[in-house]
C-alpha cells in the first residue's frame, strides 16, 4: 500500500483526556498534530490556554475541542481514550459525525452489555455470547466505521508519561489498522506489536482485571510471592478458558496484552482492581471501598458480566466464582481461598 | 391465496435485445476473452512477485495437477485437444528451463502463462445466443405451463387450457419492484440460496418474468455433461465454473472473468454457497472466491473514477423454497458421509440424465407442490441497504457513500487484505437476509417440530445413533404434536413480528390443517416419505435422514430452545 509519508500534515484525534488518554495524546504528538475532544467546557479552555488536563501536562501543540463534529470531521484516525463505564455513550454521540472512511483505535478495557429495552443484568441473570459486547463490537454496531483497533497492553500511564520504555498491542482484523497505530505510536522508547486477533486481545485486557482484584486481595491477606505465582499462573488459565468460549484466541492471552498484562497489573498498587482486592482482604466491605473510589474499578463490572455468562455455558471458573460470592453474597475471603486451594484442578495445563 | 403475490409478468426493462448487457458482451466475446486472460496473467505475475523460478513452480504445479486431473477424473464435456495442450506446455517448459538467460527464461515462462490464461479464459466465457435464450425462455414456460393445466383442470384435454400459469406454481415474493429499479441504474449480483440442480433454471425463468435481461452466473462444469443442461445452461447465460481445478491459474482466471464482467455492467447471479447445500440448512459458510469479485469490481470502478450510480454493484439475496427437494436423499446420505459416519454413501445423483429430469419435471407440475421465492432488499457491497436510487443508507437512516469504505487518506486505495475482511462481512450479512426473507412452509414447520420432538425423547443419542433408530420408537402421538407445532409455530410468528422471518400464507390457517398441509406436502415424491401418519393417527417418519434434512431448514433461529 502505497501512504503518503505525510504523518505531519494530517490531524489525528484523541477522545478523552484521562490519564491513559493524555499518555497517548504526547506520544501521538511527538510525530503529529493532534486534537483532544474533551466533553466539558472548562477542561478545554484548560487545554488551550495552559496545555494541561486536569493538571496533567499536555504537549504545548496539542489543541482541544468539544465538538464531536469538528474533531471527526478533522481527523481520519481517532483514538477513543475513554472508561468504559461512559463508552456506549461517547460513541453514540460520535455515531453521526463518523463515516466508513474513518479508523478508530480505541483502548478501553471493558465489557458492555447488549440487552433489549427494559432488561437489565438483574433481570437476565444469564448471559449469552450475544448479549455480551466488547468495545470494538460497541464501536461496529453503533457506528458506520469498519476498520477498528484496539490498544492493549502493560501500560501503566505514570510510567508513560515518565518516557519509560513500554510496549503495546494493536489488534485489528485490518492490517492498515494496526500499520498505522505503529507507524503513528512507535518510538525508541515505544514499541508497538501487531495482532490480528482483535477479540482475543480485548478480553485478554478485559479478564485480567478479575485477576487483579485477586492479587490484590492475595496482598490484603499478607500473603507472599509463592502465591502470587501461583495466583497468576492459575489465573492465566481461567483467562485462556473464558477467552476462548467467548471467541478470542488462546495465543492472544499469551501475548502482551494477556500475560504482560496480568504481571504489571498484578503487581501494580496503583491500580484501581489491585486496590479493591487489597482493601476486602483488609475487612472493607465492597460499599466502602467503592464509596471510596472516585471511578469505578473495571473488574467489579466484569465480574458480574463473566459470572452471568457461566451461568449459560457449563464452563467452571472458579477464580471468578469465588471471587463473585466475596464481593457479592458475604463470602469470606479466607474461606474463597481455602476452596481455591482445594479445588481439585489438578492439572497444569490442558489448553496447548 | 390468501397473500398477494406477483402474477403478471412484467415489462422488460431493456426492450431491445441490443441492449443487454450480455448481448453486448457476447457481440465483443473475443477481445473480452484476451483482455481477461492478460489481466489474469498480470495478477498471477503480481503474486509469484515476478518472479521467474517461483513463476516456474506455479507452472509446473498446475501442469502435474492438470495431467493428473486428465488421467483420473476425465469429464464428457472436456475438450479433445487437452493432452495435447498440456503435453505442449511440459516441452516448453523443458525448453525454457535451458536458456541460460534469466530475462529470456523470464519472458519463456511468461509467454506459457498467457498461453494457459487464454485458454482458460476462453473455457470459461460463456456461449450466449440471443436466439437460444428466446427460444429457451418459451420453451419453459410454455412447456411447464401446459403440464400445469394438463394436470391441473380435466386431464389431458385442456392441456390447450390458460386457467392456471407458471406463477400460480411458483410465487415470487418481496422486493421486486426495487430489483427492476436498480437493475436500469446499476449492476445487480443476485445471491440466491442454493437446494437443488432446478434452482438455475428456476431463476433463470424468474429473471425473465421480472423483466429483467439474462443474468450470467457460473455453472458448474460438470453440468454441462447433461446435454439437456447444457443447452438450457448456454441459453441462460452461463459461464463455466470447473471445481476440479483447483490450481492458482484457474482460479485468477475465473476471478478475473467475473470482476469484468460485473464492471462491463453484466448482471450475475452467484450462489455464494457453492454448492447444493447437502444438510438442508440455509447455507451458513459462504464461498467466497466469487463473492469477493463483486467487491474488487466495485472498488475498481470507484479507482477508475466512476462514481455515478451507473458503477454502483448491489447485492440481491433470493431465497428459493420448497416443499420437496428432489435431490434430498443422496444430499443428506453425501451430507452425513462427509460428517464421518456413514460408509455405504455411493453418488447417486438424480439429474444424471435428461430421462430422469423429464420424469422429475412431469411429476413436479403434474402434482401440486409449490415453490416460492423470497427476493430481498438491495444492498451495496458492504451489506448496507440501499433505497430506491440505490443510495446507501446506515443504520440510522443517513445517507454514506460506499465509496468511503475503499478510501485512506482521501484516495481509493487497493488494499487485499481489507477486501477479504469485507467479504466476509458480505458473507455474513447475506446469510443474515437469507434467514429474514426465508419462507417457512407447513412442512418445514411438521417436519422441524417432529424431529426435535423424537431428538428430545432420545436425548443420550447422538446424531448418527439417533438417525438409526428403529422406526416403532419414533412414533409421536398427534395430539402432543400438534401442541409443539402451535408452541413452534407462535415462536415463528413472534420472529415475524421482529422481521426475521417470513411465513408462507398457507401458515395463517388453523393448526390442524397446517399440520396435514405439511404432512401432505412434506418430501411428497420421496419413496420413503419423511413424515407419515400410522393407522391410529400418529406421527412416524420412515426416514430419519429425509426428516433430519427437512428439518434443517428452519435451524439458525434458535428454535431448539423449545424443546429443552
Amino acid at each position: 500500500m502505497d501512504s503518503k509519508n505525510s504523518s505531519n500534515e494530517k490531524v489525528i484525534g484523541v477522545v478523552g483526556v484521562g490519564s491513559f488518554g493524555t499518555a497517548i495524546a504526547n506520544m501521538l504528538a511527538e510525530k503529529n498534530n493532534v486534537i483532544v475532544y474533551a466533553r466539558k467546557k472548562e477542561v478545554v479552555h484548560e487545554i488551550n490556554s495552559n496545555h494541561s488536563a486536569q493538571g496533567k501536562k499536555l504537549d504545548s501543540s496539542i489543541l482541544a475541542t468539544n465538538e464531536p463534529k469538528d474533531i471527526c470531521e478533522r481527523c481520519d484516525i481517532l483514538f477513543f481514550m475513554i472508561p468504559s463505564s461512559g463508552f456506549l455513550e461517547v460513541v453514540r454521540t460520535f455515531a453521526p459525525f463518523l463515516f466508513p472512511y474513518h479508523l478508530i483505535i480505541h483502548g478501553t478495557k471493558g465489557l458492555s452489555l447488549n440487552l433489549k429495552p427494559g432488561e437489565t443484568l438483574d433481570t437476565v441473570k444469564r448471559l449469552n455470547r450475544n448479549q455480551i459486547l466488547t468495545m470494538s463490537e460497541v464501536i461496529l454496531q453503533e457506528t458506520v466505521a469498519v476498520r477498528v483497533g484496539c490498544l492493549a497492553g502493560p501500560n501503566l500511564s505514570k510510567e508513560l508519561i515518565q518516557g519509560q520504555p513500554a510496549a503495546t498491542v494493536i489488534a485489528s482484523k485490518y492490517n492498515e489498522v494496526i500499520l498505522e497505530g505503529q507507524r503513528l505510536l512507535r518510538s525508541e522508547k515505544f514499541q508497538v506489536y501487531g495482532n490480528s486477533d482483535i477479540i482475543g486481545v480485548e478480553l485478554s485486557g478485559v479478564l485480567k482485571n478479575i485477576i487483579a482484584i485477586a492479587a490484590g486481595a492475595l496482598a490484603g491477606l499478607g500473603l507472599g510471592e509463592n502465591a502470587k505465582g501461583l495466583l497468576i499462573s492459575r489465573g492465566m488459565v481461567e483467562m485462556v478458558h473464558l477467552s476462548n468460549a467467548l471467541g478470542g484466541s488462546v495465543k492472544s492471552v499469551f501475548g502482551l496484552a494477556g500475560i504482560g498484562d496480568l504481571v504489571t497489573t498484578c503487581n501494580s498498587v496503583d491500580s484501581r482492581n489491585y486496590t479493591v482486592g487489597y482493601k476486602l482482604a483488609k475487612g472493607e466491605s465492597l460499599e466502602e471501598i467503592l464509596a471510596s473510589m472516585d471511578e469505578v474499578a473495571e473488574g467489579i463490572n466484569t465480574v458480574l458480566i463473566i459470572k452471568a455468562f457461566l451461568e449459560t455455558t457449563g464452563l467452571r471458573a472458579p477464580i471468578t466464582e469465588n471471587l463473585y460470592k466475596v464481593l457479592f453474597e458475604d463470602l469470606e475471603i479466607e474461606e474463597a481461598l481455602q476452596f481455591l486451594m482445594k479445588y481439585p484442578f489438578s492439572v497444569d495445563v490442558d489448553f496447548v | 391465496m390468501e397473500e398477494k403475490y406477483i402474477k403478471h409478468r412484467y415489462e422488460p426493462i431493456l426492450p431491445s435485445k441490443e441492449e443487454w448487457p450480455v448481448v453486448k458482451l457476447a457481440r465483443e466475446r473475443k477481445e473480452f476473452v484476451k483482455k481477461v486472460a492478460d489481466l489474469a496473467e498480470n495478477r498471477i505475475l503480481k503474486q509469484t512477485g515476478n518472479n521467474p523460478e517461483i513463476l516456474r513452480e506455479e507452472l509446473e504445479t498446475t501442469l502435474y495437477r492438470e495431467k493428473l486431473r486428465i488421467k483420473q477424473n476425465p469429464w464428457v464435456v472436456d475438450p479433445d485437444d487437452e493432452g495435447e495442450f498440456w503435453g505442449e506446455v511440459k516441452s516448453s517448459l523443458l525448453h525454457i528451463s535451458s536458456e541460460e538467460k534469466k530475462t529470456s527464461r523470464f519472458e519463456g515462462y511468461k509467454s506459457v502463462l498467457n498461453k494457459i490464461t487464454n485458454r482458460y479464459a476462453e473455457e470459461i466465457a460463456s456461449n450466449f445466443k440471443a436466439t437460444h435464450y428466446k427460444f429457451t425462455r418459451s420453451v419453459v414456460t410454455y412447456g411447464f405451463s401446459r403440464l400445469l393445466n394438463a394436470a391441473r383442470v380435466k386431464g389431458i384435454k385442456s392441456i390447450f387450457s390458460n386457467q392456471y400459469t407458471l406463477q400460480d406454481k411458483i410465487q415470487i415474493t418481496g422486493e421486486t419492484d426495487q430489483i427492476r429499479d436498480l437493475a436500469t441504474k446499476g449492476t445487480i449480483v443476485m445471491v440466491p440460496t442454493h437446494f437443488s440442480n432446478l434452482d438455475s433454471i428456476l431463476i433463470g425463468w424468474i429473471i425473465s418474468v421480472l423483466g429483467l435481461p439474462p443474468f450470467i452466473y457460473g455453472a458448474g462444469l460438470n453440468l454441462f455433461n447433461i446435454s439437456i443442461f447444457a443447452y438450457f445452461m448456454n441459453a441462460l447465460g452461463a459461464y463455466k465454473v470447473d471445481r476440479r481445478k483447483k490450481n492458482l491459474m484457474y482460479l485468477e482466471t475465473l476471478k478475473t472473468y467475473s470482476k469484468e464482467a460485473i464492471q462491463f455492467g453484466c448482471h450475475s447471479l452467484f450462489f455464494p454457497g457453492g454448492t447444493r447445500s447437502r444438510s438442508g440448512t440455509i447455507e451458513s459458510r459462504l464461498k467466497l472466491g466469487l463473492l469477493s469479485t463483486a467487491i474488487e469490481a466495485q472498488r475498481a470502478n470507484y479507482q477508475a473514477g466512476n462514481n455515478e450510480i451507473s458503477g454502483k454493484i448491489f447485492i440481491v439475496p433470493v431465497t428459493i423454497n420448497y416443499h420437496f427437494v428432489l435431490e434430498a436423499p443422496s444430499l443428506i446420505r453425501d451430507h452425513l458421509s462427509s460428517t464421518g459416519q456413514e460408509r455405504y454413501y455411493k453418488e447417486n445423483d438424480e439429474f444424471s440424465t435428461s430421462y430422469k429430469i423429464s420424469k422429475f419435471l412431469v411429476k413436479f407440475f403434474t402434482k401440486g407442490s409449490d415453490i416460492s421465492v423470497s427476493i430481498g432488499k438491495a444492498m451495496d457491497v458492504l451489506g448496507n441497504y440501499v433505497d430506491k436510487d440505490g443510495r446507501t443508507i446506515d443504520k440510522n437512516g443517513r445517507q454514506i457513500h460506499t465509496r468511503d469504505y475503499f478510501m485512506s487518506d482521501g484516495v481509493v486505495t487497493v488494499d487485499q487484505q481489507r477486501e477479504e475482511e469485507y467479504t466476509n462481512m458480505l458473507g455474513k450479512r447475506i446469510v443474515e437476509e437469507f434467514h429474514k426473507i426465508n419462507r417457512v412452509f407447513s412442512s418445514h414447520l411438521v417436519s422441524f417440530t417432529a424431529f426435535e420432538m423424537i431428538k428430545r425423547k432420545n436425548q443420550k443419542l447422538d446424531l448418527f445413533e439417533l438417525l438409526r433408530l428403529p422406526e416403532e420408537d419414533s412414533i409421536i402421538p398427534y395430539e402432543e404434536f400438534k401442541k409443539e407445532c402451535q408452541n413452534v409455530l407462535n415462536a415463528i410468528f413472534e420472529l415475524k413480528s421482529q422481521g426475521l422471518i417470513k411465513t408462507a400464507p398457507h401458515m395463517n390457517r388453523d393448526i390442524e390443517e397446517i399440520i396435514s398441509h405439511g404432512m401432505d406436502n412434506v418430501g411428497m415424491y420421496h419413496a420413503k416419505r419423511p413424515l407419515v401418519m400410522d393407522s391410529s393417527g400418529n406421527i412416524t417418519t420412515q426416514d430419519m435422514s429425509l426428516l433430519y434434512f427437512y428439518h434443517n431448514r428452519l435451524t439458525g433461529y434458535g428454535l431448539e430452545k423449545l424443546f429443552k
